[in-house]
Parts: C-alpha cells; sequence; structure tokens
C-alpha cells in the first residue's frame, strides 16, 4: 500500500480539519474528491509531513512517516502545491534548484517535455509565464527532484479548459511513461474518474467512501 | 578637547521649539501635543539620570560597572526590539545574542586594533551608539522577516515540499530581512556630510573640537556601526528564522483548514 491513514484527526483554530479518518491509497493513480474545504489539501499535506495529525497516523509503504527523515520523504514524494509558488529567476533556475537538492543535473529538455512545456521555456523568467505555464513548471520542478510519487493539489483548478486538457494529459503521461505513482486533489469527480483508478471521497473532514474508481464513479 | 558649558537656562530656552512643534499639532489637528509633552519630560529624566551615571561610572573609573551599563543596555534593547519583532516567535533570545554579540565583537575590535583606549570615557558612549544601533537593525531585520515569512508563506512551504531544508527554503527571506536592517544605515552613511552631519561630528563641532579631529572620530563611529548593524542583523535573521519551523522541517502554522478556494 503506498498510504495508509489510519484514524487521523487534525484541528486548526479549534475547528475540526479532518475526523478519525482512515484511508488507504495503493500505488498507481488515486484521486482524494471532495467539496470546497473537506480538507483534501489538508490530508494531501500530511501524505508529505508538511504537518503533522493531532491523532493518528499516517503510512509510508508500511511505515510510519514520522520514522523516516522528512527531508528524504519529500524527495521520494513530491508535492505540488494548487496556485504555483516558484522561486525567483529562470524556468531553467527553478528546475536546477530542485535537482541540486538531490545532487542532481537536472535534463531540462527531458523535464519540460515531460510537464508539456517547449525546450524555449527554459530561459523565461517565471514571472512572465501564464498560470498555467507556471503550473507545468510546478510540476517540472517536482520531476527535476525525481521523485516516485507525485501529490498534485487540483492542478488544473486555475486554468481554463483546454490547458486543463492538456495537463490532464500530462498526468496520464507522467504515469505511464515514468510509473510514478500519482495522488491527486481535485473538487471534480468528473475529473476523479478521467484520472484516477483509485479514489478516496471525503466530506467535512471525513471519509465518505473508498474504492476503485470504476466503482464508485460510474 | 575644549569644555562647552551648558546651563539648564539654556537647556530651558530650548523648549521654546518644543513650544512650537507642540503649537503646530495642536493647530493642525494632529493630536501630538500630550506625546510631546511625554517626550520631552522622558528625554529630560531619562537623560538625566543617565548623565548621573556616567558621571559616577567616569569617577569610578571601573571597566565592570562600564560591562555591566553596557549589559543593561542590550537587555532594554532587545526588549524594545523584540516589540518591532511581534510576529516572530520566540524573538527575545536572538534579539539578546544578537545585540551582546554585536557590542562585544565590536567594541572587542575596537579595542584589540587600539582605536579606543579600554576607558569609560570611550567605552560607554560607543558602546551605547554600537548597542542602539545594533538594536534598530535588529528590530527592523526582524519585522522584515516575520513579514517575509508570512508573506512568502506558500513558496516556502513549495519549497520544503522539494526536500529542501527550512534554511534553504527561507534562504531569499532571511536576505531580504538582513538587507532591509542593514540597508538604512548604508544609504546614511553614503550621504553623510552631503545631506545631513552626524552626531557625533555636530557634537564635537560645538564642543569647539577641530574639524579634521570631528570629521575623523564621526568615520570611525560610522564604520564601526556598519559593522555593529551587520553583525546584529546577520545574528538576529539567522538565530531567528528557525523559529518559524518545526523540527520535521514544517512550516509553523501553516494553513491547515485553510484550503485553497477551488474555482
Amino acid at each position: 500500500m503506498l498510504f495508509e491513514l489510519e484514524r487521523v484527526s487534525l484541528r486548526r483554530g479549534g475547528e475540526p480539519v479532518l475526523v478519525e479518518l482512515s484511508a488507504r491509497f495503493p500505488e498507481g493513480v488515486s484521486a482524494i474528491v471532495g467539496p470546497s474545504g473537506s480538507g483534501k489539501s489538508t490530508l494531501l499535506r500530511l501524505l508529505d509531513r508538511l504537518s503533522d495529525p493531532d491523532r493518528g497516523v499516517v503510512m509510508f509503504r508500511g511505515t510510519d512517516i514520522r520514522e523516516l527523515d522528512p527531508l528524504q520523504l519529500r524527495r521520494e514524494v513530491a508535492l505540488v502545491p494548487q496556485l504555483p509558488a516558484l522561486l525567483d529567476g529562470t524556468v531553467a533556475d527553478n528546475l536546477r534548484f530542485a535537482a541540486g537538492l538531490s545532487d542532481r543535473d537536472p535534463d531540462l529538455d527531458r523535464l519540460l517535455g515531460l510537464a508539456g512545456l517547449e525546450r524555449s521555456f527554459a530561459d523565461r523568467d517565471v514571472e512572465r509565464l501564464s498560470v498555467g505555464e507556471q503550473q507545468r513548471t510546478m510540476i517540472a520542478r517536482a520531476l527535476a527532484t525525481e521523485p516516485d510519487v507525485l501529490l498534485l493539489d487540483e492542478p488544473t483548478s486555475a486554468l481554463d479548459e483546454q490547458a486543463r486538457d492538456s495537463v490532464e494529459r500530462t498526468v496520464v503521461d507522467l504515469h505511464r511513461k515514468l510509473g510514478n505513482s500519482i495522488v491527486i486533489v481535485t473538487h471534480d469527480p468528473e475529473q476523479a474518474r478521467r484520472l484516477a483508478e483509485w479514489v478516496v471521497r471525503i466530506d467535512a473532514g471525513r471519509l465518505v467512501e473508498q474504492g476503485a474508481a470504476a466503482g464508485m464513479l460510474a | 578637547m575644549i569644555g562647552i558649558d551648558v546651563t539648564l537656562g539654556e537647556v530651558a530656552a530650548a523648549l521654546v521649539l518644543v513650544a512650537i512643534a507642540a503649537a503646530i499639532s495642536r493647530w493642525r489637528g494632529a493630536g501630538l501635543e500630550a506625546d510631546i509633552g511625554i517626550a520631552v519630560v522622558r528625554s529630560f529624566v531619562q537623560l538625566t539620570a543617565i548623565g548621573f551615571v556616567i558621571t559616577a561610572i567616569f569617577d569610578e573609573d571601573s571597566l565592570l560597572l562600564v560591562v555591566g551599563l553596557l549589559a543593561v543596555m542590550v537587555v532594554f534593547g532587545a526588549f524594545t526590539a523584540r516589540a518591532r519583532a511581534r510576529h516572530v516567535p520566540g524573538a527575545l533570545t536572538p534579539l539578546l545574542i544578537a545585540l551582546a554579540l554585536s557590542a562585544t565583537a565590536t567594541l572587542g575590535l575596537v579595542l584589540g586594533l587600539g582605536i579606543f583606549p579600554a576607558e569609560p570615557r570611550y567605552l560607554v558612549p560607543v558602546g551605547g551608539m554600537v548597542i542602539g544601533n545594533a538594536m534598530t537593525a535588529s528590530a527592523v531585520a526582524l519585522n522584515r522577516l516575520g513579514d517575509e515569512m508570512r508573506g512568502d508563506a506558500p513558496r516556502i512551504e513549495a519549497t520544503l515540499a522539494l526536500g529542501a531544508t527550512a534554511r534553504q527554503a527561507a534562504a531569499p527571506s532571511v536576505r531580504r530581512a538582513l538587507r532591509s536592517g542593514t540597508i538604512a544605515l548604508v544609504d546614511s552613511t553614503k550621504t553623510t556630510g552631503l545631506i545631513f552631519f552626524p552626531g557625533t561630528m555636530v557634537g564635537m563641532l560645538l564642543a569647539g573640537a577641530d574639524p579634521t579631529d570631528a570629521v575623523r572620530l564621526q568615520l570611525i563611529l560610522l564604520y564601526v556601526l556598519l559593522g555593529a548593524v551587520a553583525i546584529s542583523a546577520l545574528t538576529a535573521t539567522t538565530l531567528a528564522y528557525r523559529n518559524f519551523f518545526t523540527a520535521a522541517e514544517q512550516l509553523r502554522d501553516r494553513g491547515d483548514g485553510a484550503e485553497q478556494p477551488a474555482q
């Protein structure tokens, strides 16, 4: 099992965000589906240990993630947040920074290609990119660390339909070409059906149901 | 150095200017009259008190007393600076260390290089200036650091999510905070003599010193202060940024539950 959560609870500012949530994510492409404010992003952040639950356990491939080195975990499990948040500089600067964290030299052409960007983007200043291009750069940057697992938080929420289709194709390709497992957060059940093999549906911080996408979202 | 006598009557005469300030405030409805009154009383009481303390220390000629006075200044300075750095968790310890280190390092170098002799007459005023400037610089730097860490939180967390350390993720914010702590003195040092006359030089000229001596002493102090503010801003930011992160390289109090609205 890629990730397992056992009775995970988390409060923030006195308000419950996740409540006794148990869920599992097999290898492959999974989706966390739920309405806005249901705790999807918080759940995704727990998988990368960007925060810890108040109670409960998060397991990554059978190990409690608190027993893992958080830096090592995040190099294996890369999270791409909902809104692009690149470092100042060019696209190539960002890719080099990320690759450098794992002592690698990035293959810029390959990374840009995987994220669906032209080679010419390498020297573009990130401030001059559209939101969709920035989101793709975020994906390329995450790939630069050569992660095993990608966590994508609403990767298409800021995009128009055409850009969305293209990013979705990129996600499917990544899984096919690289064999990475992917967990994608989306508020759109249709998108979950298009992309995922496994679905975890939550609402108000609680598990509603989980299972194979084909059975659940049909 | 030629002496100068200032009578209390002359000080009182200068209050005419304060009256003008209060009158302007009242005329234009700025509502600062009470604050101006408090400022006048506090400055009189505080400076008179420190005058007695300094006189006593000069009379005793004891380096231990000098160290004690400077230590008190460091503590007061750290508490004052903390008020400006309220968005920085646990700011007091970094500030105490920053001010103490800055004072120790700069005064140690000044003495070691033989710029000033180890006498209270030099150590007290120079130490006071060093600590005062170090306090301002570290307060500005940490104030900026607090703003940076909040404003740049999404970017910092996105960098952590790649497996970067807290240090790597915070580096751009720490750099900007350090810069903002030191830039004011760097800029004023650039324009010194053109746009304003610094206080030491003015004081020496008023006291009847030779302008060349006044200029040289002022240059020494400016250079010493540049070192002092750089050390204090660097120390404060370097020690304080870590308090924004947990031991597991997580950004504290970051957006849990504050899911961004989907479109």
